[in-house]
């Protein structure tokens, strides 16, 4: 076969996954910092691209909209679909205006109430996650930010439409896995997907926002990570230097694998995707499972661990 | 050195509020020996001030003196990541483990009020009760008990969160949960949730928001972001009740605040409404049957004509117009 780009992608990558040692700090930091270039594209870049006559769609109906969230309508490859992701700004202004990608419980339920109407009209739904967290702000807490992001992920599970989840960019907390329970999730060459942002993650265990680099290798918040543990099921490869160099390419790459990965899930039905994206969400965690020693101290209604003192 | 400055060292140290142990109240001073504590279901009878149950305590008073028997305590977390902060993560664990707990979660078979159901219960004692593999693994087991012998399920939450020490695996419980309450769903079983003090972060922007009905402890912080966060973040300076139980009533996030002496009584008398006869469960799947079979119907009508004309082509045209 002759080589091309994506067999020395697919190489790339084979080394980093099945080397087994973890990248080294400084390879990790390069990542978050493409991850959260100023140039990289967002999902409205994507979508002009992708799907030219994007109907944006505004509000939640209840309180306000939120620009921290980019919903709409779409046509992709010729067939409606629905268009979901977090925008952040680009300059000062916008980036303001955006709420640095920081979506508030507006942005959820507007995202909830695009998805009803995928839901409805049987079209798929594809999410562009690239947010540094839900925004911590008391109006946010007072209007329900964690039930929003909650609600979210119970109304993705029960879609019965074909879902795709892309990371684009940074993935930090639940804010990024409001909307990333879907059939599929895939992520960019240069993404990170994260429990918490390094520098959040470093205020709470380091006690010092300043450690975020130390952070970000602990919590090795890769491409190759996640597909090793299966929360990503790809990786779409970057043009040269990372995405922000080329938007045109990088849409192109994602492009072949989004219509691709749509045609398989519209062939299984409804009730097929569901149950498997059920599965899918199921079957993650790493955790042991300890011989029982103590059968008598289990009947006896209190299990304590082996050679250690009780509670007091 | 000025004399306002001599003044005013001489008028510190200020006098210290905070408590010298865990059985003083921090809201009036009271002290408790660990046996009245224990009696008074650990709330200050002066004050009503709600301190920290652990998992097996609060077990123990929902039990109400009968014997429970945990469920999965062979389940314990493991390392994936090979994390290390300022301290490894397998030796955080063991000195969590060295305080009787396997995980920062208990469930167990229980009669609350004479209503048997399933409970779980998070312990903050344990690594902030943070929700790892564990976690995610033993509310998932509890849903399917809760289906396989067709009772409620009672969950008390005490949490700060993911937890950080395996990365994204533990976001990923977060929607592990909400997967697990599918089973609820299609089983038809109520989720009854208590929010204690604190429930923050992944837990609360998870499970904890999706019971059926859901109550508060008096006082508990219930928020998705912590008030230190918000701070820092924002710069904004919050109100000493933010995100306070009484609070998010008011915000209309939780059904009522209830004082830990009542729980039983409520809960008991909110699982004794939703309870039903057993051998019922023939009804929805009726229901179901026929508001789908109304919907394939409606969708059938929508076809367009192009379709009908090949079914009549099919069947042959005298089929389809000669009436008979």
């Amino acid at each position: 076969m002759t080589p091309r780009r994506g067999g020395r992608f697919v190489r790339r990558l084979a080394h980093r996954i099945g080397g087994g040692t973890p990248d080294t700090a400084s390879a990790v930091w390069e990542t978050v910092q493409l991850a959260r270039h100023q140039d990289r594209p967002y999902p409205l870049d994507y979508i002009e691209r992708l799907s030219p006559q994007f109907e944006e769609l505004h509000g939640d109906r209840l309180y306000g909209d939120d620009p921290a969230i980019v919903a709409g309508l779409g046509r992709y490859r010729d067939e409606p679909v629905a268009i979901i992701g977090h925008q952040k700004g680009r300059d000062a202004r916008d980036r303001a205006y955006r709420n640095f990608g920081m979506p508030g419980p507006e942005g959820y339920r507007k995202a909830m109430r695009v998805m009803a109407i995928a839901d409805k009209l049987n079209m798929p739904v594809i999410t562009l996650i690239d947010t540094p967290g839900a925004f911590p702000g008391a109006g946010a807490e007072e209007r329900g930010q964690g039930g929003a992001i909650a609600r979210s992920m119970q109304v993705m599970l029960r879609l019965r439409v074909p879902t795709v989840a892309v990371v684009i960019g940074e993935g930090s907390s639940g804010g990024a896995l409001a909307l990333g329970v879907t059939d599929r999730v895939v992520m960019l060459e240069n993404a990170t997907y994260s429990v918490i942002s390094p520098e959040g993650g470093a205020a709470i265990l380091w006690r010092d926002a300043g450690k975020a680099r130390d952070a970000a290798a602990a919590f090795q918040p890769t491409a190759a990570t996640c597909y090793r543990w299966g929360i990503a099921d790809s990786v779409v490869p970057e043009p040269p230097g990372g995405a922000h160099k080329d938007h045109d390419e990088a849409a192109r790459l994602l492009d072949g694998y989004l219509s691709r990965v749509l045609r398989e899930l519209s062939a299984l039905s409804p009730a097929d995707r569901r149950r498997q994206r059920r599965e899918r969400y199921r079957r993650l965690g790493a955790f042991r499972e300890l011989p029982l020693t103590d059968g008598a101290a289990v009947a006896a209604g209190r299990l304590e661990p082996p050679s250690r003192n009780g509670t007091p | 050195m000025s004399v306002d400055k001599l003044r005013r060292r001489k008028s510190a140290p200020p006098a210290k509020r905070t408590p010298a142990d865990d059985r003083s109240c921090p809201g009036c001073q009271s002290h408790y020996r660990a046996e009245e504590m224990r009696r008074n279901l650990r709330v200050c009878p002066v004050c009503g001030h709600h301190f920290p149950v652990s998992a097996r305590e609060r077990l123990d008073q929902l039990a109400e003196g009968a014997e429970w028997r945990e469920l999965w305590p062979e389940l314990r977390a493991s390392d994936p990541l090979q994390f290390v902060d300022l301290q490894p993560y397998p030796d955080r664990l063991e000195r969590a483990e060295a305080g009787g707990l396997g995980e920062a979660i208990v469930c167990a078979e229980l009669t609350v009020g004479g209503q048997a159901c399933i409970v779980a219960t998070m312990d903050f004692g344990f690594l902030g009760g943070s929700m790892g593999s564990v976690v995610g693994e033993k509310l998932a087991r509890a849903c399917d008990r809760s289906v396989e012998r067709h009772l409620p399920l009672v969950i008390f939450t005490a949490s700060g969160g993911a937890r950080m020490q395996e990365g994204v695996l533990a976001l990923m419980q977060m929607a592990k949960s909400v997967v697990a309450f599918e089973a609820m769903q299609d089983a038809e079983l109520p989720i009854v949730v208590v929010l204690c003090h604190p429930t923050t972060g992944g837990v609360w922007a998870s499970f904890a928001a999706l019971g059926d009905v859901t109550y508060a402890e008096p006082g508990a912080l219930i928020a998705f972001s912590g008030p230190r966060v918000i701070e820092q973040t924002t710069r904004e300076r919050l109100p000493d009740d933010f995100g306070r139980a009484e609070v998010q009533k008011a915000n209309g996030q939780v059904d009522d605040v209830v004082d830990r002496r009542d729980l039983v009584a409520r809960i008991s008398a909110v699982l004794a409404i939703l309870g039903r006869p057993a051998g019922d469960t023939a009804a929805p799947a009726m229901a179901w049957a026929q508001l789908h079979a109304e919907k394939a119907r409606t969708m059938a009508q929508g076809l367009p004509t192009l379709s009908k004309r090949l079914v009549s082509r099919v069947l042959g045209a005298d089929e389809e117009t000669s009436p008979r």
